[in-house]
């Protein structure tokens, strides 16, 4: 028994340290598309990589790169689709297509963009217009209930987006059909395009918004894996006939000094220079 | 055996989706707080495939197309002013972009096309409807002008998994079409009377009214073709233009606004690149919204679109 607890625990470090690696890996190699694509927004992307990395490293997502359409996965929804430019090393190295796609970002070989849509594998549903993607979660989960079905559906949205009225109507639904195949997790990293979220539309406080549409809700450190993957973990498993939000508190542009706390980060293009300064800073 | 009397084209097409539910357990009905006298057999019968998303007409298309992603033959059920143009941009990046790249078999039963809601005033009204739809790509628009033709559309919505805006009328109207009669979808239209002398196009409602004035019009010896559109999307265009190119005049009647995208823009391009050389006229809402209140023949005479107008306007082409 002991000796089991031992394992469990030494195997669970030892994926932390794997998930930690590829935290770094995959914000340089975020810095690296966002110079050959520089309408990427890259100060988003890099706020949410912490959540793809234990989505998809973490075993917390059911998925096979081969069979797109396996009934058997879990659905992930990526709502915030401007800030998912760090989704990309993550779907090529976990095998969704070739490493080699990589580079050709943004050009006319590539199905690379600057905001991704379903030509990639590995995304489900359209997702360059904001507010869109919890209520097609929704249809998604309803119907995975319907068809006696186990899968999970997953939706990444960023806090910004949660201005969009359509947001809120998904959220009553989900909360009415006691949909608890269903996660939401909230990037919350403060920032829309022009100004703090708070200076916008304040939503704080949001897990409190989130329990009155009968949600279960819960926070988070984005940037802690041991914290998130726990949380990620407890959170799929949970039946409760009630959907599930967590809002992960994250920074924008986490990891680059001259991003974090820039209200303006959204838009900016980073120069080579940039680029180079920022990958050092990663780590 | 079911008589043809007037029967609204929405409790049709779901009186055909309730028969089709008893066997098939992909079909979907999804409501916008909005119902039927059939529908309430399907909320009473089918309740675990069906759901009513509340007043929330976004939320309506963004929920039947994760349904439709999973497999499910959908049908969302609405007021057509807010289906069409609150949930526009839903429709357009769920439905119409997603549809290119995967199969999304949604099914928009939007209820109450043109002034059919005539006393409930403008925000009721759908002049916009057609326009906004044939714009958008990848998506079919069924514009039936009676019931036989709405109930027999059932059957493509079961075989063809893409989405389609199905525009009905509120009002129960007589049925022009016979039950027995086999309808070519694909070709998208019918003649429903022969004429050389003028050809009235027209679709939903209007072809109730372009049939009556073809019988006025015998009297005062006027020819007319009638020609129902029920497919504004696709259309097989072709066969159209082979029709249209025997007329010298050519009448449009639409309850949308005309010069705007509607039915008309359609026949004008189809004259245009086919180079017929025809005197073409569209009776429809001028630009502006109507205010004014009274059953729908008064607004038709307030909005000059009478069947007398109309067949003056024939007959002085003469």
């Amino acid at each position: 028994m002991e000796d089991n607890k031992n394992r469990n625990k030494k195997d669970k470090s030892e994926l932390f340290d794997i998930l930690k690696n590829n935290v770094l890996n995959v914000k340089k190699e975020t810095l690296q598309l966002h110079l050959l694509a520089p309408e990427t927004r890259i100060a988003s992307s890099l706020s949410c990589v912490e959540i793809f990395v234990v989505l998809f490293y973490g075993n917390i997502l059911k998925y096979k790169p081969d069979d797109l359409q396996w009934e058997q996965r879990d659905r992930f929804i990526i709502s915030k689709g401007h800030g998912a430019i760090s989704l990309y090393p993550i779907l090529a190295d976990v095998g969704y297509f070739d490493r080699a796609e990589l580079p050709k970002i943004g050009t006319k070989d590539s199905f690379l963009g600057g905001i991704p849509d379903p030509i990639i594998p590995g995304f489900e549903t359209v997702n360059g217009s904001l507010g869109h993607g919890l209520g097609v979660a929704c249809g998604i989960a309803l119907g995975l209930r319907r068809k006696k079905c186990s899968e999970s559906v997953f939706v990444l949205a960023g806090d910004g987006e949660l201005s969009e009225g359509s947001v809120w109507e998904a959220v009553m639904f989900a909360g009415h059909n006691k949909l608890d195949n269903l996660v939401l997790i909230v990037d919350n990293n403060k920032i829309g395009m022009l100004d703090y979220c708070e200076n916008i539309n304040d939503l704080c406080p949001l897990v409190e918004k989130f329990k009155a549409f009968r949600w279960h809700a819960e926070e988070v450190d984005g940037h802690d894996i041991e914290k998130l993957y726990a949380s990620l973990e407890r959170l799929k498993n949970l039946r409760s006939s009630k959907p599930k939000m967590l809002v992960a508190q994250t920074i924008k542009g986490n990891g680059v000094s001259f991003l974090e706390n820039d209200p303006l980060c959204h838009i900016r293009t980073l120069t080579k220079e940039e680029v180079s300064s920022a990958i050092k800073e990663i780590k | 055996m079911k008589t043809l009397k007037p029967t609204t084209m929405r409790d049709a097409l779901i009186e055909q989706i309730y028969l089709g539910m008893k066997s098939d357990k992909k079909l979907f009905f999804v409501s916008a707080d909005f119902g039927s006298p059939v529908l309430d057999k399907i909320r009473k019968e089918f309740s675990s495939n069906f759901i009513n998303v509340g007043i929330a007409e976004q939320n309506l298309v963004n929920v039947v197309t994760g349904l439709a992603l999973e497999g499910f033959v959908v049908y969302a059920y609405a007021i057509a002013p807010f289906l069409s143009m609150r949930a526009y941009e839903q429709i357009r990046t769920n439905l119409a972009l997603l549809s290119q790249l995967k199969p999304v078999n949604v099914n928009l039963i939007s209820v109450g096309a043109g002034i059919s809601y005539d006393v409930s005033g403008p925000t009721h009204h759908c002049l916009e409807d057609i326009a906004l739809m044939r714009l958008l790509p990848n998506i079919m628009v069924f514009s039936p002008s009676d019931w036989v033709l709405s109930e027999k559309f059932f059957k493509v919505t079961c075989d063809i998994a893409q989405p389609k805006y199905i525009r009905l009328d509120a009002k129960p109207l007589p049925a022009i079409y016979s039950l027995d009669e086999d309808i070519d979808f694909t070709k998208g239209f019918a003649k429903l009377k022969e004429g050389s002398d003028v050809c009235l196009i027209s679709t939903g409602y209007m072809t109730h009214k372009a049939l009556n004035i073809a019988e006025m019009s015998k009297k005062e010896n006027i020819n007319c073709s009638v020609i129902d559109i029920f497919m504004i999307k696709p259309l097989d265009l072709v066969a159209l233009q082979k029709v249209l190119c025997k007329f010298k005049k050519i009448f449009v009647l639409e309850e949308s606004f005309t010069g705007k995208g509607g039915l008309d823009s359609l026949v004008y391009n189809l004259i245009r690149e086919a180079n017929i050389v025809a005197d073409v006229r569209a009776f429809g809402f001028k630009d502006e919204y109507v205010f004014e209140l009274g059953s729908r023949t008064y607004l038709h005479e307030y909005c000059g679109l009478s069947d007398e107008v109309i067949m003056k306007a024939i007959k002085d082409t003469f």
